[in-house]
């Protein structure tokens, strides 16, 4: 505890493991800004880095903001101050005794430049089985290798060969083939030692890069994965992505909630609302004390639903309202309705259960009957027509291929002269539109806007283009 | 902004020192909340607290408060708050009333002049009266500002403020100071503890993050609980103690729409006080959940369960069944 109240350290000596750990954050996919890297330098000045617990409790104040955050920032925090250069250099605080006590910087000066730990070639330290030392020279090495850039794994090997290199292992290699050259029984035995401490080194440098690898590539390959799942197709995803595209959806929605968040009102300062503020001060006989300002609203949209939840469009239709229901800041009364053979309201699952339970169980509902859009829209405007509204934006998602049936445009029509407008997202290509059964151009005159819609990018794309319009 | 207050005069010295401090005035705290405390002072920033409800996040600031003997200054955050409630407003009646009473001194001030453009200029001298501070009526936010011994501004559940009101704050988080068009910038005398708390009913935005300290603080592991119920409950029976809050880690772990906080542990401990209870009985349990569990589907779910729950509580607090 004493440490934590230690006068201020020189910044210097401080900031360079921290520098190192903040890249290993943002590597591990925080997002740290640089007013949060000075703050972070400035908390570790107070409370120095001798109490790990203080330390780590303290830079999680500052770097991990969501508790999903602070998962990742522990996970990173142990994973970097466990790493064998701060275990050794406990070793050597405890040797050393406290009056030495040295700023975890200084210790590194020394491996600099030598490719080797005070000097020692490395073929003495090999001999000497000084692991501490060994573990210094191995952290220096990388350091001058540049293991921090290290991003995919197919790297592994040229990086453990950078840093055998760096350490002087060629010297090490031509020494032991001396030796064996030499014939003696001496010589050969040193040869053969030294062939295994060898080995051995050259397994713990391979450990070591993949440790290295874990700590500064995740959220590399994390993004890149991420870019590729925003335009990959929603209906050909695996399984095993599912988790991550709700993250992505929900990151998404996010971001365009907070571009499209507005109060309902809005003061228009300065303009004096006359007529009420007369109103208002009539008790005063007209003298003005209390300011009526003129306000002005401002509608969120609210929108209708429709998702076609038989077959191929069912996965798009759960991302449109995992969406949707990421976006409920931005958004006034959503709901939604489901069909395939006929048309159920979902609101009411969807609000109360997560997404992905409410999806199944809609399903489950109304199963994977062949899809009938007049049937479909014939219920829905026997039950919910009367509630559209000039305010009501209609979102109808589907393939629009009712195998045949009579699509009952006339109920279309109805819809669109009722509503503020229609969007149609078709997960198909415009060029499948038309064929076969597809009722798509026969529904097409009726929407305000027809678009392919298979991606999450143009998922996020349309709906800014709802959000967009309804200000 | 960056040097630090010289350390002889906080009493804020050391982590430990925090976390005694805070209990002295009722707060059981854990090392993070007390690192979050004592950084806020030596940095100057504000916390962010986030958690579930009734976890004590309202508490932390006013014991905060009362242990280092600075005012509580509370802003309750809500939908359509603006910075005339938040922030300052001119006190328009008073300004419409002096005029009217001052209004023959006006008019011998000026009956003086000989055209309107000297008139004027010799009202102008006197305009600025009218937006002196005198006619400032502070709103929380300038009291903070304005206390010269410093004080704890706690800023409860931003989330449900408006996220123009969210930027608007960015100004008096990160430098201590508000801007009045009027008057000028007014800086802190002495920067304020400042808390903000949140539901997360909404996500905030990175502006806003990026300014405070982030700390979170979940439900309390069943020893820190206890630590608080006798705290907070004085007198209660150490194994009845040992019930409730073994029972209230059970609740936790079950598929609940809302899950007991702290607060209604307490709620619930003084109930089991005032009927002098010492061993939890099953019936007991089923009349009293109401206070654990606010919504009748989790009553339900609970209900079912009750027996085996009562069983282990009793189990952990060493009674026999």
């Amino acid at each position: 505890m004493s440490a934590s109240v230690t006068a201020l350290r020189p910044a210097a000596t401080a900031t360079e493991p921290l520098r190192r750990f903040l890249q290993v954050a943002r590597g591990a996919g925080l997002r740290v800004s640089a007013a949060e890297g000075i703050d972070a330098a400035r908390a570790v000045d107070i409370v120095g880095y001798a109490d790990r617990a203080i330390l780590k409790d303290t830079l999680g104040l500052i770097l991990a903001k969501t508790p999903e955050e602070k998962d990742i920032y522990e996970e990173a925090f142990d994973l970097y101050f466990k790493r064998d250069e701060f275990a050794a250099k406990d070793d050597e605080d405890e040797q050393r005794g406290p009056g030495e006590r040295a700023g975890p910087g200084q210790n590194q000066q020394g491996g600099e430049g030598m490719g080797g730990s005070g000097g020692q070639s490395l073929g003495q330290l090999l001999e000497s089985d000084d692991r501490v030392a060994m573990a210094t020279a191995m952290e220096a090495a990388a350091r001058e290798a540049g293991i921090e850039n290290i991003r995919f794994f197919t790297q592994k090997n040229l990086y453990a060969r950078r840093i055998l290199d760096r350490m002087g292992l060629r010297q090490v290699e031509r020494d032991i083939e001396a030796l064996r050259q030499t014939g003696t029984p001496e010589g050969l035995g040193r040869g053969q030692f030294l062939e295994g401490k060898v080995d051995q080194l050259r397994d713990s440098v391979r450990d070591f890069v993949e440790r290295n690898l874990i700590l500064f590539a995740k959220g590399e390959t994390e993004k890149f994965r991420e870019e590729l799942l925003k335009s990959a197709r929603l209906s050909n995803l695996e399984r095993r992505d599912m988790d991550r595209m709700r993250v992505l959806v929900r990151q998404m929605a996010k971001k365009l909630a907070a571009r499209y968040a507005k109060t309902r009102r809005r003061r228009l300062r300065g303009q004096l609302d006359i007529r009420r503020t007369m109103r208002r001060n009539m008790g005063w006989g007209g003298i003005p004390f209390i300011t009526v300002w003129k306000q002005k609203r401002i509608e969120k949209p609210r929108v209708m639903v429709l998702c076609d939840v038989s077959g191929s469009v069912s996965a798009m239709s759960q991302f449109l309202l995992m969406f949707l229901y990421a976006l409920n800041e931005a958004l006034k009364d959503i709901r939604s309705f489901a069909f395939a053979g006929s048309l159920i309201e979902v609101s009411e699952i969807l609000e109360r259960e997560p997404v992905e339970q409410a999806i199944t169980k809609i399903m489950e509902l109304i199963g994977f009957g062949s899809s009938n859009y007049g049937n479909s829209l014939a219920d829905f405007a026997d039950g919910w027509m009367k509630h559209v509204t000039n305010k009501t934006t209609v979102i109808i998602l589907g393939d629009a291929r009712g195998n045949r049936t009579d699509p009952r445009t006339e109920i279309m029509s109805e819809l669109s002269s009722r509503s503020k407008r229609i969007i149609w997202l078709n997960p198909e290509f415009r060029s499948a539109w038309g064929t076969g059964d597809s009722d798509m151009y026969r529904y097409a005159p009726f929407c305000n806007l027809v678009t392919v819609c298979n991606t999450l990018r143009h998922l996020e794309r349309a709906i800014s283009d709802i959000l967009e319009d309804a200000t | 902004m960056n040097d630090v207050l010289p350390m002889g005069q906080s009493p804020l010295l050391s982590i430990a020192e925090v976390d005694a401090g805070l209990g002295a005035a009722g707060y059981i705290s854990n090392s993070q909340i007390s690192t979050a405390i004592y950084m806020a002072h030596h940095l100057q920033k504000p916390i962010l607290v986030e958690g579930p409800a009734g976890v004590g996040k309202t508490e932390l600031a006013k014991s905060v408060a009362t242990w280092m003997k600075l005012p509580l200054i509370r802003m309750q955050c809500y939908e359509g708050l603006d910075e005339s409630k938040a922030l300052y407003e001119w006190k328009y009646g008073k300004q419409l009333l002096y005029t009217q009473i001052l209004k023959d001194k006006i008019g011998s001030v000026i009956s003086d002049t000989d055209n309107l453009a000297e008139a004027l200029n010799k009202l102008h001298d006197f305009g600025d009266i009218f937006f002196s501070k005198n006619f400032l009526e502070p709103r929380p936010l300038l009291r903070a500002l304005e206390e010269p011994g410093g004080a704890v501004l706690l800023i409860d559940e931003i989330d449900k403020s408006d996220q123009e009101f969210e930027a608007f704050l960015l100004e008096i988080l990160s430098d201590f100071q508000v801007t009045i068009p009027e008057i000028g910038t007014v800086s802190a005398i002495t920067p304020p503890i400042v808390l903000l708390t949140s539901n997360s009913t909404r996500d905030l935005g990175d502006a806003l993050k990026r300014r405070c300290l982030h700390l979170h603080i979940g439900f309390p592991d069943e020893k820190l609980e206890a630590r608080i119920i006798a705290s907070r409950v004085p007198g209660i029976d150490a194994r009845l103690l040992k019930q409730l809050v073994s029972f209230v880690q059970q609740l936790r772990g079950m598929d609940l729409k809302k899950l007991p906080s702290v607060s209604e542990t307490i709620d619930w401990a003084k109930v089991m006080v005032l009927m002098h209870t010492s061993v939890l009985e099953v019936d007991l349990v089923r009349d009293t959940l109401n206070v654990l569990l606010k919504f009748e589907a989790d009553i339900e779910a609970a209900n079912k369960q009750i027996a085996g729950l009562t069983h282990k509580a009793r189990q952990d607090a060493g009674i026999a069944a």
